[in-house]
């Protein structure tokens, strides 16, 4: 029997870990984060989930909470945005490094200054080499499903990493959407139980976590973290293709997800919520007989390189879309990450920072630009005031 | 008393600590009255490092290290998971589990501070242990918010114009006691049955204690290895350190000096007090004696 629910972002985010059964979460407000964390106090509140919730008073403290209970071999959760992630920024890189499979919600937002409550990604683009698996949902749907699928990675022995999973400020988390709520026990049958094997804070077996690591030992550490990341790859895959069979829904091959790009010559590359404005221009302009594709970039990190590099074979015009700007070099992050192994014109389009709209006229100015006027490695800001 | 003490070392003997490191005594003291059911959390400092060297560890109970700041907030999530768990997994069973964070008066009276405030506010039953060297040792002898007034150090250091730190040492113990906790207390490493006992109950009260405990430092104090044991008794006899708990709200002094000795038999020992004057000291005795008189010492 099918339940469908019209929710929000976050709700669908707190539904996500109510379903996957957490053990621990530790969570602190903060816009436009806040309404998924008030729906897993609730649930805790009224017995729809058996968890510890820890109020926790910083986003620091939160991330730091989840990594003692997630030593501890508990199933964590926690939920942030902007400038509570880049609070978190420390102890993000001890979460990887430490190989605790936390499962946390971002809601992509601007950073201050000025102060800015609205969308961008620069928050989860800034916490880039932490070595966190990042992944990021076009839709509410997709923030749900993610969100399972996250649990069933995160755990997987290959992996052993922290995910983030990314959902655009306001327009997702505070847009309502038709959502799918799997029921409970098909879920935890998908993802299964945590049992630890590699870290667990029990007085029958001691175990020291976390020591000081000397040159001696510190490199090998980041290299088995690369490895975890290149594990991932495949885990997030496979994991996937099994979340397709069993609940009927699939996004590409899970790591990222192309739309026309067979008969295009040019292609925009792009993350999030954008995907679905440069679906509905894709398909208007294919009424008119012209042939645009989109890749849409689910698995940020890890970056499937050799896949988005497949996909684009034969493509003339590449745009990449970045809600974010490395200041000083004048480039996204996307773009930066991927221009330099495709085999094509690639323009880079900053768009959409602090929430500035970004309509479908500005998609086809884009489209028309790196088609026509753009030179390779170009960056140009789209919507900027004159 | 002393032939009651466990004989089992749960902290083991190999670690790297300075000779005459009254951290280690911290540790391995805490460990023998908390016993084998115990998860530790600890703030990176001197405790953290000497003891974990990869692939080495001086610790026999679970044990975790993340950051400088957060090892009330490492232990809350330890103290969640092991309910949860116990909870929803059976996982657990027996004992009551100790959850135990450790951190240096660096990484709780200053950097620490709101984590701390923040696991004590909410109630997590964990037991905190200050080991308050008065400095940042493990960075090379910094002022803390616990340094005590006068006292020479890389950051506050006696000049020509100011004498030392000039601000007195932060009063954790009340601060804590300020969150409504139901156990505080200081220590001495020098007195072990009355930490001991102090560590037990603080594992055996629901809820939340806070423990900071006098851990003389060879290296940032200045004086020989051998002495560590010997000067934080001098500090409880000077009256500088007193030995008390509050135990719901009731304070209570655990040992009174029967004569108390001078503040300057116990300054002239150490090199972090070596630039004061007669005036100085003369100073701070007055300190100490009004301070002493109001704790009922």
């Amino acid at each position: 029997m099918q339940n469908v629910k019209v929710i929000t972002g976050t709700s669908a985010a707190a539904e996500a870990a109510k379903l996957a059964d957490v053990d621990v979460i530790a969570a602190y407000p903060i816009t436009p984060q806040t309404t998924s964390v008030e729906k897993l106090a609730d649930f805790v509140a009224n017995g729809e989930l058996n968890a510890e919730y820890i109020k926790v008073e910083s986003e620091h403290s939160a991330i730091s909470a989840c990594v003692g209970a997630s030593a501890t071999g508990a199933r964590t959760f926690t939920a942030t945005s902007s400038q509570g992630l880049a609070l978190m920024h420390e102890i993000l890189f001890a979460a990887a490094g430490m190989r605790m499979p936390i499962v946390m919600m971002n809601a992509n937002r601007a950073l201050s200054a000025p102060i800015n409550i609205w969308n961008d990604q620069q928050d989860s683009i800034s916490q880039r080499d932490t070595g966190w698996i990042q992944l990021y949902a076009e839709n509410n749907q997709e923030t749900l499903d993610l969100i399972i699928q996250a649990f069933k990675i995160a755990e997987n022995e290959n992996v052993l990493l922290p995910i983030m999973v990314n959902l655009d400020g306001f327009i997702l988390t505070h847009t309502v959407e038709p959502v799918e709520i799997p029921e409970k026990e098909k879920v935890l049958n998908f993802v299964g139980q945590y049992e630890p094997k590699h870290a667990y804070l029990r007085p029958e077996k001691p175990m020291t976590q976390g020591a000081l690591g000397d040159p001696e030992w510190y490199m090998e550490t980041r290299y088995d973290v690369q490895q975890a990341q290149d594990n991932a790859l495949k885990v997030i895959e496979e994991v996937h293709d099994k979340f397709a069979e069993k609940f009927g829904r699939a996004y590409g091959n899970g790591l990222i997800e192309t739309y026309n790009t067979e008969k295009a010559e040019t292609v925009l590359i792009t993350m999030g919520s954008l995907c679905g404005t440069i679906k509905d221009v894709i398909d208007e302009l294919k009424a008119e007989g012209k042939e645009y594709g989109l890749l849409k970039i689910i698995s940020y990190r890890p970056l499937p390189t050799e896949q988005i590099k497949e996909a684009l074979k034969g493509t003339k015009n590449i745009a990449i879309l970045d809600k974010d700007i490395s200041l000083g070099l004048n480039k996204g992050a996307l773009f930066t990450d991927v221009a330099p192994f495709l085999e094509a014109k690639t323009a880079n389009y900053i768009v959409g920072l602090g929430g500035r709209d970004i309509k479908k006229a500005h998609i086809k100015e884009i489209i028309e630009h790196v088609e026509k006027e753009a030179k390779d490695t170009e960056t140009k800001w789209i919507g900027l005031k004159e | 008393m002393a032939r009651q003490f466990p004989r089992e070392e749960l902290f083991a003997p190999g670690h790297r600590g300075c000779a005459g490191c009254g951290a280690a005594i911290v540790a391995r003291l805490a460990l023998k009255a908390a016993g084998k059911n115990t998860i530790v959390a600890n703030a990176t400092g001197c405790l953290e490092v000497m003891t974990t060297p990869y692939p080495e560890t001086a610790w026999r109970v679970p044990w975790m290290h993340v950051a400088f700041e957060n090892a009330a907030a490492v232990a809350s999530g330890i103290e969640a998971a092991v309910k949860s768990l116990k909870r929803k997994r059976g996982l657990y069973e027996g004992e009551k589990v100790n959850v135990i964070a450790f951190g240096g008066d660096g990484g709780t009276a200053d950097i620490g501070f709101q984590a701390l405030s923040g696991a004590m506010e909410r109630g997590h039953d964990m037991v905190y242990i200050m080991y308050d060297n008065e400095a940042y040792m493990n960075t090379g002898v910094q002022r803390s918010g616990s340094t005590p007034f006068m006292a020479s150090t890389t950051t506050s250091p006696a000049g020509s114009v100011i004498r030392g730190e000039n601000r007195p040492k932060k009063n954790m113990p009340m601060i804590m006691a300020a969150h409504g906790i139901p156990y505080v207390a200081t220590a001495s490493i020098s007195y072990p049955e009355d930490f001991m006992n102090k560590v037990k109950k603080a594992c055996e009260i629901d809820g939340p204690a806070f423990i900071q405990i006098l851990q003389p430092c060879t290296t940032g104090w200045g004086y020989p290895a051998s002495k560590t044991v010997e000067l934080g008794r001098l500090a409880v006899k000077a009256g500088i350190w007193p030995l008390y708990e509050i135990e719901n709200g009731e304070y209570r002094v655990t040992y009174k000096p029967s004569k108390r000795i001078s503040i300057e038999e116990y300054l002239k020992t150490q090199k972090r007090y070596r630039h004061l004057t007669e005036e100085d000291v003369e100073e701070m005795q007055q300190l100490i004696d009004h301070k002493c008189q109001e704790m009922g010492i």
